[in-house]
């Protein structure tokens, strides 16, 4: 079976400060991660693999550093890699994005399932996958958790909603937008897997290999513009107090008086 | 544009009977699409069981004035509205106020019709319903068809949903299905003064910085809305309003997915954690699954609700519906009191957009610290008792 990953890097949001007089992040000396929900996808992708069989091709957007991100992918166990970077892809929002990516599923053929994080941890948009899979017109499922069996024509997956879960069938080719569950261990690839991922192919793709025009892609293909970045209302300075347990509980009662709750 | 693959195609006819403005033919044994009566709204495209018809879009709207009202889906959950829904339709009334234009709710079902007064008595004037068994459930295929075909026809000027699992599913598919920009999980909506236009603001790297994101170029203007924000309208049964139902059957295979089982994480009636005005929630420094009786015994008093961090899901003593953060639930309460939580990123973006924040940790230097509005330094097993002790005697 052919499977697609679709993967992110990510500033590592743990590490982003925001500077306080101007507003903007800063971003230098921030780590770049891959992004955790897409490490779930690609482990998920990999456990089934071992069942089925096949080729994992990871494919992300992204600036000439993400190659980064790719090569822990092949390290982690994927087979191939590609990215699409081009200045003509800067800006990209995530419909843009997703037609990018669609572009690229296509010219890549045949495949029976696409892996994508549910979201991004820089964005958090959890919009991707699902604008991918209508541009692709296939099926999708979103916060899946698991893959529960899978053959030649269809799949089940275990996937959660507002308030519990579902088990889900879906025909092939379909695309999984995965959450992360609690109990994931990102895998942490050995010395032999890191040199072994240095002779898997990592391809670039830019604009001319994935065609139609200019205006389709990036800044100018992006419905939504961002036109103001700035610093979340601060919230207001807080009382921390540390006082034994009785004069802590009444000035807590005292707290709540006042802000009106009790 | 639009096109038909004619070797895959096998002339079934679905793409003929679906397409509402009747543009589809089958002649001498091929389809035939009249590119001047369709309207490029991409429900044949949905239906096709063989995939056999694609559109290439750009996402622009060639002619923007056409487009006019504030539309809110509507999220049927075991039988009840949503209450985001409630939410939506108490923004879409100021934003439509501001406009001059009308406020209108979109509800797909099955008996459909029972929730109309409701959504009347919240505000809607318009109520757009469809209603067919195939709607009984959610399903990605059969909403974006419905509501690509309702957006096509009636041509919405703002098009909200709640950013819930079930909106954050059908919002990008349909966005993508019309070629419109989409802004996730919106944490507040407003009109640009000068041209009108919707404002919508986000979080966004963690909750470390905001934007604000406008879509000058395509219509409807879409957003998904963060649940627990909005204010909703004091409802009033004697607000008017009228409803416009359409028929829209959709093929059973032609949703291609297929729920084989529901299991639900929550008793019914049980309020969730995004929906609670209090939400107390404990972390690893709670010690045990039994000690979170006295979380749920504090709840009862503050009428709250029971949340907690991602190890407690991890640990098997809450049900993940319970997590609360980036990859459990947000929550926007009126009090969030974190208890033995050390308030990690991942943590903090599912609870700034609260009102007050109470946390009760034993480290000085733990970061919940940072974004606590009221924070006590001690250790929980001492407190919270006592202050259950507290509330009782009042
Ligand atoms: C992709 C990704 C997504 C994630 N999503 C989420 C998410 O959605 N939600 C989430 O919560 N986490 C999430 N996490 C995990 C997150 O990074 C933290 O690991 C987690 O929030 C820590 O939980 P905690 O605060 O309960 O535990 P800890 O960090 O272990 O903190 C326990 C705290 O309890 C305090 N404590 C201990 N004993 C006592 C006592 N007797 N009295 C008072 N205080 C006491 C300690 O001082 C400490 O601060 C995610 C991580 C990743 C990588």
């Amino acid at each position: 079976m052919n499977f697609i990953v679709c993967v992110k890097q990510v500033p590592d949001t743990t590490e982003v400060e925001v500077d306080r007089e101007s507003g903007t992040i800063i971003r230098e000396g921030v780590p770049s991660i891959l992004n955790p929900f897409d490490e779930f996808a690609l482990n998920e992708a990999i456990r089934v693999k071992e069942k089925t069989g096949g080729r994992i091709t990871v494919l992300s957007m992204g600036p000439p550093q993400a190659q980064e991100a790719l090569r822990k992918c092949l390290a982690i166990g994927a087979d191939e890699a590609i990215l699409l970077t081009d200045q003509a892809f800067a800006g990209s929002d995530t419909w843009a994005t997703s037609f990018t990516l669609a572009r690229a599923v296509e010219k890549l053929g045949k495949y029976d399932l696409i892996f994508c994080g549910q979201q991004a941890t820089d964005g958090d948009t959890a919009q991707v996958g699902p604008e991918l899979a209508r541009q692709l017109n296939i099926p999708q499922m979103t916060y899946v958790e698991s893959i529960e069996e899978i053959d030649d024509g269809s799949v089940i997956c275990k996937k959660e909603t507002d308030g519990g879960y579902q088990r889900v069938k879906s025909g092939l080719p379909a695309l999984l937008a995965f959450i992360s569950t609690p109990a994931f261990e990102p895998k942490i690839p050995s010395i032999m897997e890191v040199m072994g991922a240095k002779s898997k192919t990592l391809s670039q793709w830019g604009i001319d290999d994935l065609g139609d025009e200019d205006g389709d892609y990036g800044l100018d293909g992006s419905p939504t513009q961002v036109i103001r970045v700035y610093s979340p209302p601060q919230r207001g300075e807080g009382v921390i107090i540390e006082e034994p347990p009785e004069v802590a509980v009444d000035k807590l009662i005292e707290y709540l008086e006042s802000e009106g709750i009790i | 544009m639009i096109k038909v693959d004619q070797e895959k195609c096998t002339t079934c006819g679905i793409c003929v009977d679906i397409c509402p403005v009747s543009a589809i033919e089958i002649s001498e044994g091929v389809i035939s699409i009249d590119r001047g009566s369709c309207t490029l709204c991409g429900v044949c495209v949905s239906v096709c069981p063989v995939n056999a018809i694609s559109i290439k879009r750009k996402a622009k709207t060639e002619d923007t004035s056409g487009y006019k009202n504030v539309w809110v889906f509507t999220e049927v959950a075991s039988g009840t509205l949503k209450p985001v829904v409630f939410e939506l339709l108490g923004k879409g009334r100021e934003l439509a106020d501001k406009l001059d234009q009308k406020l209108c709710a979109v509800i797909i079902g099955s008996g459909a019709d029972k929730f109309i007064d409701e959504l009347g008595a919240y505000g809607a004037e318009l109520i757009y319903m469809v209603d067919d068994p195939i709607y009984e459930n959610y399903s990605t295929d059969a909403y974006t068809s419905a509501i690509s075909q309702l957006i096509t026809e009636f041509k919405p000027n703002i098009f909200l949903y709640g950013a819930t699992h079930v909106g954050r599913d059908l919002a990008p598919s349909v966005a993508s299905n019309l070629g419109l920009g989409l802004t996730a999980d919106c944490t507040d909506l407003s009109i640009e003064e000068e041209d009108n236009l919707l404002l919508q603001t986000r979080p966004a790297f963690g909750g470390n910085v905001m934007a604000d994101i406008i879509c000058p170029n395509t219509r409807p203007q879409m957003a998904t809305v963060r649940p627990n924000v909005m204010e909703p309208l004091a409802p009033d049964e004697n607000r008017e309003y009228e409803v416009i139902e359409r028929k829209i059957s959709i093929p059973s295979r032609s949703v291609r997915t297929k729920i084989l089982e529901t299991i639900s994480g929550r008793e019914e009636h049980e309020v969730g954690v995004e929906e609670g005005d209090c939400v107390i929630s404990g972390g690893r420094g709670m010690g045990s699954a039994d000690k979170f009786e006295v979380l749920d015994e504090l709840a009862g008093l503050l009428s709250g609700v029971v949340g907690c961090s991602r190890p407690i899901v991890e640990l098997g003593w809450i049900p993940k519906s319970r997590q609360v953060g980036q990859s459990g639930k947000t929550v926007s309460p009126r009090l969030y009191i974190a208890c033995g939580i050390s308030g990690a990123i991942q943590h903090q973006v599912g609870i700034r957009n609260s009102d007050i924040i109470i946390a009760i940790n034993k480290d000085p230097k733990a970061p919940i610290f940072d974004i606590a509005d009221f924070g006590v330094v001690g250790d929980l097993h001492q407190i919270i008792p006592r202050l259950i002790d507290r509330l009782k005697k009042r």
